[in-house]
């Protein structure tokens, strides 16, 4: 099993990679869909089945067919690549790149002087998960609902077309 | 009647703040009605306290009214509080007396100025600051008047300011006395802060408590009273700029010379004489300042032209004269000095502005001459003032205070033959330059057309003053000559006395007898230079010699010309080359540093998205290094 | 199941949150930077996640959920701003959206 762990977690990156330098948004969509459900593989095989699930309904399900309706509605796809390429200078690439390796080589640091546990492959069921959840984590559903109600909220009254265009420079 | 006295400034002050206020709309003659009725009520009310205080004098010789405690800081708590004493009563009189009939010839003789009511709200306010300073019964409150009258003098010296030389000259004489009054001020704080007190007659009390005679202490503190009463009385070294401020209308020139500002330095030192006899070197200093100051006055007076500088130096000679004797300890003398000079200075004055109204300002002597016919009045009245000036033996006032001065000069303790014979030497100079003046003016041939006549309003003031200028003198006569005496033991209820002096009355006679000698040989060699042999001055004046001499005196020996190099020059230079001041220079930086910073850090803010998320991760990634890190 | 050192899951998601940083410092396309924080949000997530596998413990998968909830919300809001930002600028390009310099 530890062979799934490695092999969804090359992918993950891999994918994820793929995602951050893709041209075309569709095809960047796709990589994400594929990321999130190498992650939720690695979920699984962690032993945490509840929310692999979630990954899979909620982030790549639920969220990514969210993204492919604002990309159908904005008719964007193709036509766009070529704009892309004009955003996307190689020369652009230095600065956050350093910058991301140094943050990834702090990390890595922190994480080399700590005396951590192995996984054990144990689950942790959706049980323990729900009992927790609705226990002591009870107020924090509770906000977690507000949080989305006030989502739906925003997310209605922005995309209503309502907001007329104000004209540039007005 | 003594609560009445908060009445005496109060009421110059009210007449100022009613000008002020509505002097454009009020007319002519309701602005000459307020600005001299305000000091001539001024001056019944004064002459009612000096009655009072006269007939039944009050305990202790004294009145202190208390209107208001001005401020409490701690321990300074000066009171807006008025102390009449017998000093007081006559300097008030003095000047409220003087001052009235300024003002009632002023509201003929500036009858024609389209600022009539600001020279009248001026005129009241100076009336008013001095009367401040005379009263005061606190250091503080002096001061107060003190700078009023400084202010005053300015505003009225610049009175035409639409000329660029008057303006200048009014300056001059702000900063010149301003000098002195940097000397008062500190002067203040060192006996505020070593005494603990400045109210006057405890400063005196407190003062012959701890300082001895001599010490530091009260040497510093004199000295310091010196300075500002050297700059107000335009004594030597800071006397430059009396002769400028004849700038001013004449009225003002007599107010100033007369009753206020100039003789505030007198008053200054008599009023704080325990300070002095403290310090008798300070107080020598004072001695040798005045001889120096009157023998400069006169001989400069000799090389003027213009009839009001020789005036204005010969005010400088008899305050110099006054300095001699308050040097040498004789107050009281001084004070008799005030009062006749206020007098006769006042009508040669006013007299020289009926010249000057006559030749349409005419100032120059030499273009002058010959006016005894057509203004014989003016011409009397200004014979009077001259006679009383060189102290003609007998019949004029100025002959028994000048006479009281010098007999003191010799006798007192602190005096000296040498004073005497500085003070002698003066009477006979300014017997010279006082008739010059009347014979250039008045006799010889007419130069200049008269164009206008003075009124009864001029007149007037005049005959009061001329009559003041004889008969004032009555008050204290030597004893070969009846010997009354009026003024010393009412004066000495508030000057310490001199003692009797061990001279033989024979030699007081034989002294007087040669000064008398030496005024009428001045007025004598007047009458024989500039009117029977007019060409031998001339004659002097174009030898090598006399040239100078008279350049020199015709300058104020210089002392213009060595300020200009020593100080203003200096002063004008660092100013330029400190236009951008160094020290502020410092706070530009620092301005300057923020601003490019400012433009720097705000070049951060380029609405791009990106940069701020990549500054946020930055910041991270700094804050994660440092940790882990350190 | 996997029987993995707990750093090695903890790098995954380090090295995921860092490719989702530089996507969201590179791209300049709106889309792309929502996706990219989708995935930081994803990886700190599966920080959470891995973590609580280690420990045996459901809260790290009950902070998971709690994050989940907050990137649904999120993408509900942004997508409708991007969707605002394309009406008015006509572009997605979010250096377009400068003109008040904030």
């Amino acid at each position: 099993m530890n062979a799934v762990f490695y092999i969804s977690s090359i992918i993950a990156v891999v994918a994820t990679a793929m995602v951050v330098t893709r041209v075309n948004v569709v095809h960047a969509l796709l990589y994400l869909i594929v990321s999130l459900l190498a992650v939720a593989l690695i979920f699984f095989v962690l032993g945490a089945p509840f929310v692999a699930a979630l990954e899979v309904l909620i982030y790549a399900g639920a969220i990514m067919v969210l993204f492919v309706f604002v990309i159908m509605m904005l008719n964007l796809g193709a036509r766009g690549e070529a704009h892309q390429k004009a955003l996307l200078s190689p020369a652009i690439w230095i600065g956050p790149g350093i910058l991301a390796i140094v943050l990834l080589g702090e990390l890595i640091y922190v994480l080399l002087g700590q005396d951590l546990p192995r996984t054990s492959g144990g689950e942790v069921s959706p049980k323990e998960v729900s009992l927790a959840l609705f226990g002591p984590y009870v107020l924090g559903v509770e906000l977690a609902s507000v949080l989305l109600l006030a989502g739906l909220v925003g997310a209605y009254h922005l995309g209503r077309r309502v907001v007329a265009p104000r004209k540039e420079g007005s | 009647m003594f609560e009445l006295l908060w009445l005496i400034p109060a009421l110059p002050l009210a007449g100022f703040i009613v000008l002020a206020l509505l002097g454009g709309v009020l007319a002519k003659r309701a602005v000459a009605l307020v600005g001299a009725g305000s000091v001539g009520a001024a001056a019944i009310v004064s002459m009612g306290a000096a009655v009072e205080f006269i007939s039944a004098p009050p305990p202790a010789n004294s009145v202190t009214q208390v209107l208001w405690a001005w401020m409490e800081v701690g321990l300074l708590r000066p009171h807006v509080a008025l102390y009449l004493d017998a000093l007081s009563v006559t300097i008030v009189l003095v000047v409220t007396v003087v001052g009235f009939l300024i003002l009632l010839y002023s509201a003929e003789f500036m009858g024609d100025d389209e600022s009539y009511a600001r020279f009248f709200a001026y005129m009241d306010l100076f009336v008013g600051s001095m009367l401040i300073l005379v009263l005061a019964d606190n250091l503080l409150f002096l001061y107060l008047g003190w700078e009023g009258v400084g202010l005053c003098s300015y505003l009225l010296i610049g009175f035409w300011y639409k000329e660029r030389e008057n303006s200048r000259a009014a300056m001059k004489a702000f900063i010149v006395t301003r000098v002195g009054d940097v000397g008062l001020a500190v002067g203040l704080f060192f006996i505020f802060s070593s005494l603990g007190t400045l109210h006057i007659q405890d400063v005196m009390h407190r003062a012959a408590q701890e300082w001895a005679v001599g010490s530091t202490a009260a040497m510093l503190a004199a000295a310091l009273l010196l300075c500002g009463a050297v700059g107000k009385s335009a004594q030597v070294p800071l006397q430059t700029w009396l002769p400028d401020a004849m700038a001013g209308p004449t009225p003002v020139s007599a107010l100033i010379h007369a009753a206020t500002m100039v003789t505030a330095g007198v008053y200054l030192i008599a009023r704080t004489n325990g300070l002095f006899s403290l310090a008798p070197a300070v107080q020598s200093v004072v001695a040798l300042i005045g001889v120096a100051t009157l023998l400069l006055g006169g001989l400069s007076a000799l090389a003027q032209r213009d009839i009001k500088r020789v005036l204005a130096y010969s005010t400088m000679s008899q305050i110099g004269y006054m300095f001699l004797a308050l040097g040498v300890g004789a107050w009281s003398a001084a004070i008799f000095h005030f009062a006749t000079h206020a007098f006769f200075k006042a009508l040669l004055f006013l007299g020289a502005g009926s010249v000057l109204l006559a030749t349409d300002e005419q100032r120059d002597m030499t273009k002058l001459g010959g006016l005894r016919a057509d203004m014989p009045y003016t011409f009397w009245t200004f014979v009077v003032g001259a006679s009383s000036l060189a102290a003609l033996p007998l019949v004029t006032a100025g002959f028994y205070s000048k006479d009281m001065m010098l007999w003191n000069a010799w006798t007192s303790p602190m005096g000296s033959p040498w004073l005497w014979l500085g003070g002698a030497l003066g009477a006979l100079i300014t017997g010279l330059y006082a008739f010059r003046m009347v014979f250039l003016t008045f006799l010889g041939e007419r130069k200049t057309a008269v164009i206008r006549r003075p009124g009864l309003v001029m007149y007037v003031p005049m005959g009061i003053l001329a009559a003041l200028s004889i008969f004032s003198g009555f008050l204290e006569t030597p004893g070969w000559l009846g010997g009354m005496d009026y003024l010393s033991p009412f004066l000495g209820t508030a000057l310490p006395g001199l003692p009797h002096p061990s001279m033989q009355p024979a030699m007081e006679f034989f002294l007087q007898g040669l000064t008398s000698l030496l005024c009428v040989s001045g007025v004598l060699a007047a009458y024989f230079l500039f009117v029977s042999r007019p060409d031998v001055p001339e004659r002097i004046a174009a030898s090598k010699s006399g040239a100078w001499f008279r350049e020199f005196w015709f300058f104020g020996w210089g002392f213009d010309r060595a300020y200009e190099l020593i100080v203003v020059k200096p002063f004008v230079w660092i100013a330029l080359v400190n236009r951008d001041d160094v020290v502020d220079s410092v706070f530009t930086e620092l301005a300057r540093v923020n601003e490019a910073l400012y433009s720097d850090l705000s070049e951060t803010q380029t609405g791009k998205l990106r940069n701020y998320a990549f500054g946020m991760a930055a910041g991270a990634a700094l804050a994660i290094g440092i940790m882990v890190l350190l | 199941m996997a029987q993995v050192p707990m750093e090695h899951g903890l790098y995954v998601a380090g090295l995921l949150f860092c490719l989702g940083l530089l996507g969201v410092l590179v791209r300049r396309d709106l889309l792309f930077v929502l996706m990219s924080i989708e995935i930081m949000l994803n990886a700190a997530g599966m920080a959470f996640v891995v973590a609580g596998a280690g420990w045996q413990q459901p809260d790290g998968q009950i902070m998971f959920i709690f994050i989940l909830t907050m990137a649904a919300a999120e993408v509900a809001i942004g997508l409708a701003l991007i969707v605002q930002f394309h009406h008015h600028f006509k572009t997605l390009d979010a250096d377009a959206a400068r003109r008040m310099r904030g």
